[in-house]
């Protein structure tokens, strides 16, 4: 990929390990990550959603708006608890949790659509569309579409449908439209491709409330400013509550964006480590995975150059996880490229040892976490021991797991 | 002069309009696809867009998902595509042929190795659908050191400052998408083409050619008033489909279709 690399950010940050941080670029770059890799109906809309959101991102009022719904809608900001029970049990560092599954509608999503749904009302937009693995983000979406009085249609692969049936109702309830996708393998890839479809047919009144950092620019860097929220409010709470910066940060990544969300603002504290965790599934060698920073390659799908899953031919190879928020091929450029300069390290977690986690936690803190968040503290379980008990980590618990009941329970041959 | 060129400039000379018709290589069967370009060439067709198979079409409609879906079961890759082309050169050397599809592939590939091969196979040129100007430069250049055209789509939401930046870059011709919307999109809107095509035509010098949404004689002859070619699609892909039980059948039925398409825009021409 180094032939299409713009190396310029890369030579500086080697010459000058003080640069701060300033990605992506003016075409919305990330190294040679990124960009706008889309049909040329979408070109001129995506560029009239990038000059909006520049305008509301500068206006102190749209800002203003923003922190409300946050605060009294959403309920930010979100607690920072220190699990005392489980670091003890573990005999090193203390892991302090961010709880973003105390949020409005049980995860991180919601960061995210409150912002982009009130750039959509500014745009003058009637109707919004968005895709769902989990169906958290298309929750998320249905919520503020509910709220702010625009229809709301949700594009979610007929697998998922199944698998989580709980939140397809919810968004019923919340007055959207549930698509279940049919084509190709039916999870989240699917969905994003057919919103795609309709935005490019639907585009004069549409707004795409993308639920990921992936997608074509500015979706990445927009959705990223979003979520930093997470980070912001947990750089300082971690100051407040210890006096230092955590040693390390702990986040599950699918598309990522609860990880860059918290990543973002410690990008520059150069002595905090970074860990984001994929979905191993049934293990790397198995090849049942959603595991591409770990073992896939670069390429171009939904819009940017990112990792992904593909065969030797460049087609999208079907993933696999038990949890459906991470099932998904690619993620989002920002973290190719922490990966690449070395920023961010990146590993995976088996289904097992998620689930092992997810159990943990619910009986040591009696905190039933999503099982992506499962696989951020499965990886804190491992890396804990290997600190001393003056040490911190930070893990992002991105969502609550009410909405993956029938998934353990089936697991332990229950049906509820 | 690139085939594609010389083929525009000898339709231009003529009067005529050209027809241009878009399969997905490998449906239903990989064996199907060279037999039936062949057979479009028969039926007066004057340049071949061929599809190549991608697992995430985000452009296209079901009709063309589902004939990707159907190459990719038999496993069709860029590879066989440029397999596919070569077979049609050895008895085909005027036609130009046109790749269509989506970057990944030619990303795995690499693109001087892709446009290495596509020249030796006698491919003319390559559609990107997901790789707009902006991103373009180094796949142009590397094209166009092996003598092959990139073909760039323009669309209703393209600003005069696109269809200006694109005309500077693309060569071969322009594919204007008709419609906001997938391939196999309906409700075409003649008068607003005509109008849009008319701008392109001010702004760049190259063909215009215009798809999405023809699915008939009488779409066909409507704009071949106002283009230079008249891409048909899913109308083609869709015959492909009721017929991938019987695909001895498929050459002749295309062929009939075609004929009728072609005679219309004739007319038009006339």
């Amino acid at each position: 990929m180094a032939t299409y690399a713009d190396k310029s950010h890369a030579q500086r940050m080697e010459s000058d390990p003080g640069a701060l941080y300033d990605l992506p670029d003016a075409q919305g770059h990330f190294g040679p990550y990124g960009g706008l890799f889309v049909p040329e109906t979408l070109m001129h809309p995506l560029e009239e959603l990038r000059l909006a959101y520049e305008r509301c991102k500068a206006d102190p009022a749209f800002q203003a708006e923003m922190d409300a719904d946050l605060r009294d809608y959403v309920g930010r900001p979100s607690p920072l608890y220190h699990a005392e029970r489980w670091s003890r049990e573990l005999g090193g560092a203390q892991i302090y949790l961010k709880r973003e599954d105390l949020n409005h509608t049980g995860a991180h999503k919601v960061n995210n659509t409150i912002g982009q749904a009130l750039l959509a009302r500014r745009m003058g937009k009637t109707r919004i569309i968005a895709e769902t693995g989990a169906g958290q983000h298309g929750v998320a979406s249905a919520t503020v579409a509910a709220r702010l009085g625009l229809e709301c249609v949700v594009y979610m692969g007929e697998v998922d449908v199944a698998r989580q049936e709980a939140n397809v109702y919810r968004m019923r309830l919340l007055g959207a439209r549930v698509v279940p996708v049919t084509s190709g393998s039916r999870t989240l890839k699917d969905a994003l491709n057919e919103a795609m479809r309709d935005w490019v047919t639907n585009i004069d009144n549409t707004f795409y409330i993308i639920g990921t950092v992936a997608g074509p620019h500015p979706y990445p860097m927009m959705v990223r400013d979003f979520q930093t929220v997470i980070g912001r409010e947990a750089r300082a709470q971690m100051l407040e509550r210890t006096g230092r910066l955590p040693d390390a940060l702990v986040a599950c990544v699918g598309g990522g964006s609860n990880a860059i969300g918290l990543f973002y603002p410690f990008i520059d504290d150069r002595e905090v480590a970074i860990y984001g965790i994929e979905a191993a599934g049934e293990g790397i060698a198995t090849g049942h995975h959603a595991a591409p920073l770990t073992a896939g390659r670069p390429g171009v799908l939904h819009g940017n150059r990112t990792y992904l899953m593909e065969d030797d031919n460049g087609q999208i190879i079907e993933t696999h996880s038990i949890s459906a928020g991470l099932d998904y091929p690619g993620v989002g450029p920002e973290h190719s490229w922490l990966k690449d300069s070395g920023r961010a390290k990146y590993d995976a977690v088996t289904d097992d040892e998620a689930l092992a986690a997810f159990h943990h936690l619910t009986r040591t803190e009696g905190i039933i976490p999503a099982l992506e968040s499962s696989h951020a503290l499965a990886y804190a379980h491992k890396l804990a021991p290997t600190l001393r008990p003056d040490q911190s980590i930070l893990v992002n618990l991105s969502g609550r797991g009410d909405k993956d009941m029938h998934t353990v329970a089936s697991r332990d041959g229950l049906v509820l | 002069m690139s085939r594609i060129a010389q083929r525009f400039t000898q339709l231009r000379e003529q009067g005529r309009t050209a027809l241009i018709p878009f399969v997905t290589a490998g449906d239903p069967r990989p064996e199907t696809t060279v037999p039936l370009m062949h057979a479009m060439v028969a039926a007066g067709v004057d340049l071949i867009e061929l599809g190549v198979p991608f697992s995430d079409p985000m452009a296209d409609g079901p009709v063309i998902q589902r004939a990707t879906e159907r190459a990719l079961a038999h496993g069709v890759s860029l590879t066989d595509v440029l397999g596919m082309v070569s077979r049609f050169r050895e008895q085909d050397s005027e036609t130009p042929v046109v790749l269509m599809g989506y970057l990944n592939p030619i990303e795995v590939m690499g693109y001087e190795s892709f446009s290495r091969q596509a020249q030796a196979a006698g491919v003319d040129g390559a559609l990107i659908v997901d790789l707009p100007p902006e991103e373009g430069h180094d796949l142009v250049a590397t094209m166009k050191a092996h003598t092959l055209d990139l073909v760039y789509l323009l669309a209703p939401t393209s600003t005069d400052a696109r269809i200006r930046r694109i005309g500077e870059v693309a060569s071969g011709f322009v594919y204007y998408v008709s419609v906001k919307g997938v391939t196999g999109a309906g409700n075409l809107d003649t008068d607003a083409v005509a109008e849009k095509v008319g701008t392109i035509k001010s702004l760049i010098k190259l063909p215009v050619g215009v798809g999405f949404g023809i699915r008939d004689a009488e779409t066909a002859a409507l704009v071949a008033q106002v283009a230079d070619a008249v891409i048909v699609g899913s109308a083609i892909v869709s015959r492909i489909e009721s017929l991938a039980e019987t695909p001895e059948l498929i050459p002749g039925s295309i062929t009939d279709f075609l004929a009728g398409l072609r005679g219309a825009i004739d007319v038009v021409d006339d």
